[in-house]
């Protein structure tokens, strides 16, 4: 197992993460090792074991739909780093053609 | 009389009998801060003016005749990853260096309901990942017992502010041993409860399935108190369990025959420090001396629980950690495109290890990879507690070390990152199997360093963990103030 430059690079794009030349150099021999070691599961033959997904088993948790007071739009806007009265601010997504 | 020295009960009393008054704790407190705060950076941020406000409400109440409840009135320091409402909650990260909470976690609500008096927030390892409390935006947090030494983590701002007096009671949070392996590096008592046992509404999450809110307290005592508080019910966390919550001071006292204690031998085997190998089996001789029926037995999966865990909390992480993204709060670095500006926010906002978890995640979540690493993991987690569930049906409890050597020096495992999360091999598997453990002092080493003993239970089962973590604590006496 080897995690490649271009593999760290690939990794930071999807985790939406830009990393300089000399972290992904660093990523890459951290991550190969840390992956190596993690091989070491697959001694363990698991073909008839259920996965745990959470320790305490839970069934669906219902509850009423009920209207409940929350915070105040301006309270949330509060910590926006960019916002308008009624909403967040964010860089423009959408081009006219 | 040092009255920053004292425990909560200790305090109680005195408040009750109106000998002191919780603005004379408070300010003990604060002027214990002033004086080894520089030397310490356990804390992220104090509040002094909003504790001595509650503290003289308290007072006042107490002078009116009012009860009073165990922890009214008594100093305590919160993890910097629990919302506080109006008070900045970081994280320990430049991603939310400047997040204020427009809300309590519901521990919070919980601890001023009975007016706890809160003191500060406590600085961590950023984001909760880390063993030493150095990967924080802040700074390290330096061991009271010796300053070149790392206060364990990442839970180390809320250890070493209880080991060095700064506070009376703290909380933590435990992902993978970050309640209890700070407690055993700083030489105070840290318990993770049961998985759902505590609400973790307002918990900054970390990793979903394994984290769980507890105390860090200076005896077996405090803690009982503090869970009482905080646990329970809450509607606003899903995953918190509809149990009772005893009242665990009753079940302090009872004596421990018929209690048969499980010694699982992998714990003890090849890498554990020899110093930490016979403190623990001395106090475990110790505990069979008054009536606890001690054994050997063996959980075959020990081995795997590092990789396992590693794999299942970096890819809960990098889904939980997506939601930082300079849209709704902390950080933003402006960029002229969404996706620039995301990338440009969260490169700047986290730390190394941070990225590093987040990529590993990344991985083991990404198509082609998630059945051979996540789903894998999750498969050797069921092996991992099935050892638990066989272990409780013959024993009680089981003893283990907490850490395999005892606190190691600032900056001495930062460039090796697997040699960091191999320091929480016996840890991580209490997490995996979500069962309650609870690390007390046993000893120390030559070089004068604390060392701890986890004493483990089965789910909802802390007032047994509280049975003979103070048995044991009454044999060793106390641990040197």
């Amino acid at each position: 197992m080897n995690i490649s430059r271009n593999k760290v690079e690939h990794l930071a794009a999807l985790a939406r993460l830009e990393l300089s030349d000399e972290e992904i150099e660093k990523f890459s021999h951290q991550l190969t090792d840390i992956l190596n070691y993690a091989e070491k599961i697959n001694q363990l033959d698991t073909g008839a074991v259920e996965p745990t997904a959470h320790a305490v088993p839970l069934k669906n948790v219902l509850r009423e739909d009920e209207v409940k007071p929350s915070l105040l739009r301006e309270t949330v806007l509060a910590n926006a780093p960019d916002a308008g009265e009624e909403y967040f601010k964010v860089p423009k997504v959408i081009y006219s053609s | 009389m040092e009255l920053y020295r004292l425990t909560a009960h200790e305090i109680h009393q005195l408040l009750q009998k109106k000998e002191v008054s919780s603005e004379e704790v408070t300010m003990s407190v604060i002027s214990r801060i002033e004086e080894v705060e520089p030397k310490v950076n356990g804390y992220i941020e104090t509040t002094f003016d909003p504790a001595l406000d509650t503290a003289r409400a308290v007072d006042k109440r107490i002078a009116r005749g009012d009860e009073i409840r165990p922890l009214t009135g008594i100093p305590i320091a919160i993890k910097d990853n629990m919302c506080t409402q109006g008070i900045k909650t970081t994280c320990s990260s430049r991603t939310l260096h400047n997040f204020i909470p427009p809300y309590d976690a519901t521990v919070v609500k919980r601890l001023k309901e009975v007016d706890a008096v809160i003191i500060g927030k406590t600085n961590m390892d950023e984001f909760a990942m880390g063993s030493s409390t150095e990967t924080s935006f802040y700074g390290p947090t330096r061991n009271p017992c010796n300053l070149d030494y790392v206060p364990g983590g990442t839970s180390g701002g809320s250890a070493a502010v209880v080991a060095a007096h700064e506070t009376i009671i703290a909380l933590g949070s435990d992902t993978g041993g970050s309640i209890r392996q700070p407690a055993s590096f700083c030489g105070v008592v840290g318990l993770k409860p049961t998985y759902g046992r505590v609400s973790r509404f307002g918990l900054i999450a970390y990793a979903s399935s394994f984290d769980q809110i507890g105390p860090v307290t200076k005896d077996v005592t405090d803690a009982a108190l503090l869970m009482k508080v905080i646990s329970g019910y809450d509607s606003a966390d899903s995953t918190s369990v509809k149990n009772d919550v005893p009242d665990y001071l009753n079940y302090l006292e009872e004596d421990l025959k018929n209690i048969k204690i499980g010694i699982p031998i992998e714990y003890f085997a090849e890498g554990i420090d020899p110093e930490v190998k016979s403190a623990v089996l001395q106090a475990i001789n110790l505990i069979s001396g008054i009536g606890a029926q001690c054994e050997n037995i063996s959980m075959p999966h020990t081995e795997y629980a590092i990789p396992c865990y590693y794999i299942l909390v970096t890819s809960e992480a990098s889904s939980n950690l997506a939601r930082y993204d300079g849209v709704q709060y902390g950080l933003r670095k402006e960029e002229k495109n969404l996706i620039g500006m995301y990338r440009a926010t969260r490169s700047e906002g986290f730390g190394d290890e941070v990225k590093r978890r987040i990529m590993l995640g990344t991985y083991a979540l990404s198509a082609g990879y998630y059945d051979a690493y996540y789903l894998k993991a999750q498969k050797v987690r069921t092996l991992i507690k099935q050892d638990f569930d066989k272990a409780f049906e013959k024993y009680d409890a089981l003893i283990t070390p907490v850490s395999p050597f005892p606190a190691f020096k600032i900056g001495e495992k930062m460039n090796d990152p697997l040699q960091m999360y191999l320091a929480d091999i016996y840890t991580v598997t209490i997490n995996l199997a979500g069962v309650p453990a609870i690390s007390i002092p046993c000893g120390f080493s030559k070089d004068g360093l604390p060392i701890g003993l986890q004493i483990v239970c089965k789910p909802f089962d802390e007032h047994t963990l509280f049975k003979i973590a103070f048995a044991l604590e009454k044999s060793l006496g106390r641990a040197k103030k």
